[in-house]
């Protein structure tokens, strides 16, 4: 059973870390970073064309996390395949020992570097999710037996500061109901909302698992504020980045209590720490979670 | 109604160079372009005197009243018939369906003026919005009348995605995010607001498509 299934329903804290697969067919450097923050982590989420930008797979990279004896955390996004590609990926990671899913409907193409490509978007992340469900149950999408199912984790993503807070929590509902069993937030800085939202999702008997940055630069949190969809660096905390003798300190502290934090409300902690990989094992123990 | 835009100049001039054409009989429509102030009367007289000034001889022109109707253009074209015959191509200032009624309807090579661009609505004088993809299953019962199947540039059926931000659009972020206004709607009207829509059947799209009214019963099922 999936390690971090099996940890979240234990009640133990848990750590996620996110792993962007390359552009190219080169994964020294991937795997450099998997053996760095692998270790940490029950698992490793593995972006899928992430900003709608060109990557290797996400399926691909995820048999890499495997091999390297990591458990990964596969993302589908609704953006690039239609339903039939995304049952045949999910028959496949489910084949190739992948046990856990999250699934995105994924940023506009017009944002990445394709502007040109179609969107697909045949079906949505919450329509994914019931598809997933479906599979589990040993069945398409159509409702015919499968030869051999699926038994994946299923997660999807949710925003606990973006308002209006009832649309949001509307479809965090509707994802639950499709099956989703975890989800992973964008990157939290108002902890009073992140706390609205996990009281709610447990209230639906999910699990969250709430995001950190590591906001090393100025330059970083205007690229945050400019181009990572649903997410806005409050004034204060950029202020207090910018701002600082030392702002890659400054961020770092800034993570740590972050982390302690989420600690104490969410069900664990997704790191992200753009770049500053060699800094996640420092700010985990800091924060008392290692 | 279709919504048309200009199509570049220079290349309905590439178009016609490209048949050596000289002499050139101009199409409008009475319709969707009229209204669109792309393919009426006074662009169809500005477009002559554009040819004129590019060096082509325009053999004449008419606005049919609606120029994707079959019959309605046989007729005009008809009544036109010895400057079409006199002219080389023709030049058709309606949507792409216009333009091909009038290239099935004439023995002459026939190039689009126009840019089709979508179906939408007058918001007001010369202002238009897309409304409809015309997707076959109509989903506004259940969306209060907001056609998210168009409004959200990803098309979700269930939204909103996770770009929104202060109930505005995570592409489009001079506009509200359209599953918001659809939850504003249904609620201010005390209506169900938590469904999640199934997938599209797509099927019900697929190109091209052909109907005939007398293979639809009154109950909307086929014959
Ligand atoms: S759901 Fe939207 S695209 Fe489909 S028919 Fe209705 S208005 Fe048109
Ligand atoms: S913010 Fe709303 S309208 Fe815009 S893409 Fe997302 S779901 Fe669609």
């Amino acid at each position: 059973m999936s390690r971090l299934r099996e940890a979240l329903e234990r009640g133990e804290f848990v750590i996620t870390g996110e792993i962007a697969p390359p552009r190219g067919s080169d994964v020294s450097a991937m795997r450099e970073t998997m053996a760095l923050v692998g270790p940490l982590c029950h698992a490793l989420n593995i972006t899928d064309n992430q900003g709608a930008s060109l990557h290797m797979s996400s399926l691909g990279a995820c048999l890499v996390a495997l091999e390297m004896g990591f458990e990964p955390i596969f993302q589908q996004t609704c953006r690039d395949r239609n339903r039939l590609a995304l049952q045949s990926d999910l028959m496949a990671a489910w084949a190739l020992g992948i046990e856990n899913v999250l699934m995105v409907t994924g940023d506009d193409p017009r944002s990445g570097d394709h502007p040109q490509a179609k969107g697909v978007f045949d079906v949505d992340s919450t329509q994914l999710l019931r598809i997933a469900k479906d599979m589990n149950e040993g069945r398409d999408m159509q409702g015919r037996p499968l030869a051999g199912g699926t038994g994946f984790y299923l997660g999807a993503a949710m925003f606990p500061e973006a308002e209006p807070w009832d649309a949001q929590l509307a479809r965090t509902v509707g994802k639950i109901e499709a099956g989703a069993r975890f989800f992973q937030t964008q990157a939290v800085f108002d902890l009073e909302k992140l706390a609205r939202a996990v009281d709610a999702l447990h209230a639906h008997g999910a699990k969250v698992i709430a995001g950190v940055l590591f906001l090393r630069s100025p330059r970083v949190i205007d690229f945050v504020n400019e181009h990572l969809a649903g997410l806005r660096v409050p004034d204060h905390v950029a202020r207090r980045i910018k701002s600082a003798p030392d702002p890659l300190e400054a961020a770092i502290d800034l993570a740590v209590e972050q982390v302690a934090a989420i600690r104490e409300i969410a069900d664990g902690v997704h790191v992200m720490p753009l770049g500053l990989d060699g800094r996640v094992p420092e700010v985990l123990e800091r924060a008392g979670v290692l | 109604m279709i919504i048309t835009k200009r199509r570049e100049w220079q290349r309905v001039l590439d178009d016609l160079g490209s048949v050596e054409a000289r002499r050139v009989f101009v199409v409008g429509c009475g319709e969707c372009a009229t209204a669109a102030h792309t393919g009426g009367e006074p662009e169809v007289a500005e477009a002559c005197e554009r040819l004129a000034a590019s060096g082509f001889e325009v053999t004449g022109s008419c606005v049919p009243e609606v120029t994707c109707h079959a019959g309605g253009v046989r007729l005009e074209t008809r009544k036109n018939a010895a400057a079409i015959q006199d002219a080389d191509a023709l030049v058709v200032l309606a949507c792409g369906a216009g333009t091909q009624t009038v290239a099935d309807a004439v023995a002459k090579p026939v190039f689009p003026g126009l840019e089709s661009a979508f179906l939408g609505t007058t918001v007001r004088h010369g202002v238009f919005e897309e409304r409809c993809q015309m997707c076959g299953e109509c989903v506004l019962d259940a969306t209060g009348g907001i056609c998210p199947v168009t409004a959200c540039p990803k098309g979700m059926l269930n939204g909103p995605c996770g770009g929104m931000w202060d109930g505005m659009c995570d592409v489009l972020d001079d506009r509200e995010c359209v599953h918001v206004r659809i939850r504003a709607r249904l609620a201010e009207q005390g209506r169900d607001v938590a469904r999640t829509l199934p997938p599209k059947d797509h099927s019900k799209k697929l190109k091209p498509a052909r109907l005939s009214v007398k293979e639809h019963r009154p109950d909307g099922s086929v014959r």
